[in-house]
């Protein structure tokens, strides 16, 4: 008697484990603490809110309901790697880590372990070689695209000529800041501009030596790769030191109300590229009625329609996208992770997809193939008004400079094949 | 009850002076170890592996180092991340210059030129010690982190900084890389970690470790029973480093795979390894586990009982986590210094002497 309720209910068990299967599982590697929890939170609440709501509207997509398992890697590379163990046996879909130093990691072992990590905007930006990463994806944009979209800029600026000009680079001193240095200093070269590196040091709240050199050498222009509190304390010492708000240019990362909010006024006309332009879309509209007010908001919903937010929303927009595609080659809605990859790489994001899904323009069109996993490579320029608290795109999506960019992905990419005994080609 | 000693005779010098005197003990040792080899890498999978063994394995050396150094030479040191770095840039330096050689030599040698740099960062224990030498340590530890940061040398001028480790075989397994069955990840880790005890164990009692015991009890007299400073402090940090460089070296190749300086070795892994001895127990090799085991097991098993069984939200038990290793650590220092290591002894005591402890 006893027996058959314990197999009456191992079997009930693993039944609900079953169907539990069933589901398109999606982890979220976020980060709420540490020193960039002030970045990690809005993302992880727009990745979690986008993919509540294709539950609560469409039922989940293709009709398969999504589960989100969010695993907390405050930015920490063991931690993440822990984060990934643990939820790669659910049947992970799609890893989006949010941060360079984890990438690196999850590189090689998602390989191995045949699941796509689509690292938006950040991560490895040879990446965008699909021959040489099969499972690795960073469209729509990459760090090198970056600093060539703020070059291009500062070239339209100037007339087209940066002759003669120095450019310094405030940047985080790891991997996610030092990327742009090669390609900068290429660009450097061709448009004879002169480069100054300045690196922060983690978490980045030290940073009074680099702008006192910056006070000393006056440069005409500073980018800066931040991250977390280093650009809080970046845009509050470019204002004491009194350098003009609108000769400093953030990247994508350096460039939410959080970022800007502390220095008040004086942060009036700081620039930063943004990949999505922060507007009122009308899923975000939808978000509010069917996710936060149904009360399941992921974090206390106070970020709803920030930068990062949106762009946590576009992240996971992407990968209901991707598999969305995936189903439609495959025909089956339970895909696998393989099958991802392939929504992925013939994954095409066009306006009027955008706009069906009620967020015109959110991002710039842009077509995946074998050969290119790096997407358009557009960025826009948007400037903080410190007044009415928003920000102001400033330009529309300006085009990175192929032409420089191209030879360094593959002279990158082809040094990481031999590294790796990897033969380029297309699965 | 469990360690009876009647009837348990010593016959000669050897068995009298033996690590484990009681056989309980010794038995108990010998279990360990047989399950450690010969079980385990059977029920390993990635996950056990990746979260929670390799990680102990590897921070277990690390702190059987500074335990060396700090726990028995009375030699505080901040320095153990930045020494962490050394082993894993030699390591890496070594892999991609000489790839026909196995990685095990590599990862000896890698302890080999961290116990050289760490002597060298020790020759200002001669002079100064307590905080002073702290502050001393502490600068090799930015130093170190800013070299390996700065000199492109040391990264092979990759774009990022990055130092990745590539696949590499011990007896045509692979061992790191990331094709690693996690049963060798494993199995390497254990073997260095089994030799780098049995090395301290023995060193802590012969000579070397006595004057070593006795430079930290009080130098000046050491000194005057004909202790040679200069040679106990020197040798502390050399053995203490070539055992910290082994661990970073493992932690890059074997667990990680990649590593950025600044994020893995910074100075919270100096504070980290530090933790762990003294939750564990300064001067006891057993505490150095100890530590390691329940530093690298509470986030995880807080991870599980706070976001998986119950529910909570990820930050919330992040946050959590930091409030609890605070107030243990508070715990310890003032309840028992001497960590779990003497909380360990004293239970052991107890057992010898039941039914009627006191």
């Amino acid at each position: 008697m006893k027996m058959k309720t314990l197999a009456a209910m191992a079997l009930a068990g693993s039944m609900t484990a079953g169907t539990a299967m069933a589901d398109l599982v999606i982890p979220d590697l976020s980060y709420r603490t540490g020193p960039y929890a002030a970045g990690g939170t809005p993302f992880s609440d727009g990745y979690q809110d986008y993919f509540a709501l294709l539950n609560a509207r469409d039922g989940g997509i293709g009709g398969e309901s999504v589960r989100v398992i969010e695993c907390e890697t405050a930015y920490n590379t063991e931690r993440g790697v822990e984060c990934y163990e643990a939820t790669k046996g659910e049947g992970a879909l799609i890893y989006q880590p949010l941060s360079t130093g984890i990438t690196y990691q999850l590189i090689p072992k998602a390989t191995a372990d045949n699941i796509p990590l689509h690292t938006m905007g950040y991560g490895r930006t040879s990446a965008a070689n699909g021959e040489v990463f099969n499972w690795v994806f960073n469209y729509p944009a990459n760090y090198w695209d970056a600093a060539s979209v703020a070059v291009n800029y500062l070239l339209d600026e100037n007339g087209g000529s940066l002759d003669g000009k120095t450019i310094a680079l405030v940047y985080h001193n790891s991997a996610y800041g030092k990327e742009p240095i090669r390609t900068l200093e290429e660009l450097s070269a061709l448009h004879g501009f002169t480069l100054t590196q300045l690196a922060v040091d983690h978490p980045g709240q030290e940073q009074k030596s680099q702008w006192l050199q910056i006070r000393r050498e006056r440069p005409d222009y500073v980018l800066m790769w931040g991250w977390g509190v280093m650009n809080q304390v970046a845009v509050q010492e470019a204002a004491n030191i009194g350098f003009p708000m609108e000769n400093f240019i953030g990247n994508w990362w350096a460039g939410a109300e959080h970022d800007v909010t502390p220095a008040g006024m004086a942060a009036n006309g700081y620039k930063s590229l943004n990949m999505n332009p922060v507007a009122d879309y009308p899923v975000l509209a939808e978000i509010q009625t069917l996710v936060h007010e149904a009360g399941n908001a992921a974090g206390d919903g106070s970020n709803l329609g920030s930068v990062l937010y949106v762009r946590g929303m576009y992240a996971a927009m992407l990968a209901a996208e991707a598999i969305a595609k995936a189903q439609e080659i495959h025909g089956v809605a339970d895909v696998t992770p393989a099958m991802v990859r392939d929504g992925m790489e013939a994954l095409e994001i066009t306006e009027a997809r955008m706009a069906e899904l009620g967020m015109e323009s959110i991002g710039p069109e842009f077509a995946v193939t074998c050969q290119n996993h790096g997407g358009a490579g557009q960025g826009l320029v948007q400037q903080w008004n410190a007044s009415s608290g928003i920000w102001e795109p400033l330009t529309g999506f300006i085009s990175p400079d192929a032409a420089v960019i191209a030879p360094l992905v593959a002279e990158d990419s082809a040094a990481f094949a031999a590294e790796s005994g990897i033969t380029p080609g297309c699965l | 009850m469990l360690y009876r000693e009647a009837g348990d005779f010593k016959t000669s010098y050897k068995a009298d002076s033996q690590t484990f005197p009681i056989a309980f003990d010794r038995w108990r040792y010998w279990a360990v170890l047989v399950i450690a080899f010969c079980v385990v890498p059977f029920f390993v999978n990635a996950y056990w592996a990746n979260a929670i063994l390799v990680p102990f394995l590897i921070y277990a050396i690390a702190a059987i180092g500074l335990n060396i150094l700090t726990g028995y030479c009375g030699q505080v040191s901040l320095g153990t991340g930045g020494f962490m770095a050394v082993g894993a840039y030699a390591c890496y330096k070594l892999m991609t210059s000489f790839p026909d050689v196995s990685i095990v030599i590599h990862i000896i040698l890698a302890g080999g030129i961290t116990a050289a740099v760490g002597a060298a960062f020790g020759l200002p224990s001669l002079r100064i010690k307590g905080f002073y030498l702290a502050v001393a340590t502490l600068a090799a530890q930015f130093f170190l982190v800013w070299m390996f940061n700065k000199v492109s040398w040391f990264y092979n001028y990759s774009a990022s900084g990055q130092i990745n480790a590539p696949e590499r075989f011990v007896a045509g397994i692979a061992v790191t890389g990331p094709n690693t069955a996690p049963w060798a990840q494993y199995m390497i880790c254990l073997v260095f970690l089994t030799i780098c005890a049995l090395i301290a164990r023995n060193l802590t009692r012969g000579t070397i470790g006595r004057s070593w015991m006795a430079i930290r009890d009080m130098d000046i007299a050491a000194e005057i029973i004909g202790v040679n400073p200069l040679k106990a402090k020197l040798t502390a940090f050399a053995v203490s480093s070539f055992f910290i460089g082994i661990s970073g070296a493992l932690f890059f190749a074997v667990y990680l795979g990649a590593v950025e300086v600044g994020e893995a070795f910074g100075i919270q892994k100096s504070f980290l390894v530090l933790f762990m001895i003294i939750i564990g127990g300064l001067g006891s090799l057993f505490g150095s586990f100890a530590g390691a085991a329940f530093l690298v097991l509470l986030p995880v098993a807080l991870k599980v009982i706070g976001v998986d069984l119950l529910g909570w939200p990820t930050d919330l038990v992040a946050h959590l986590q930091l409030v609890i290793v605070g107030a243990l650590i508070m715990f310890f220092l003032i309840k028992e210094p001497h960590g779990l290591a003497q909380l360990w002894r004293l239970a052991k005591e107890k057992l010898r002497l039941w039914p009627f402890p006191y």
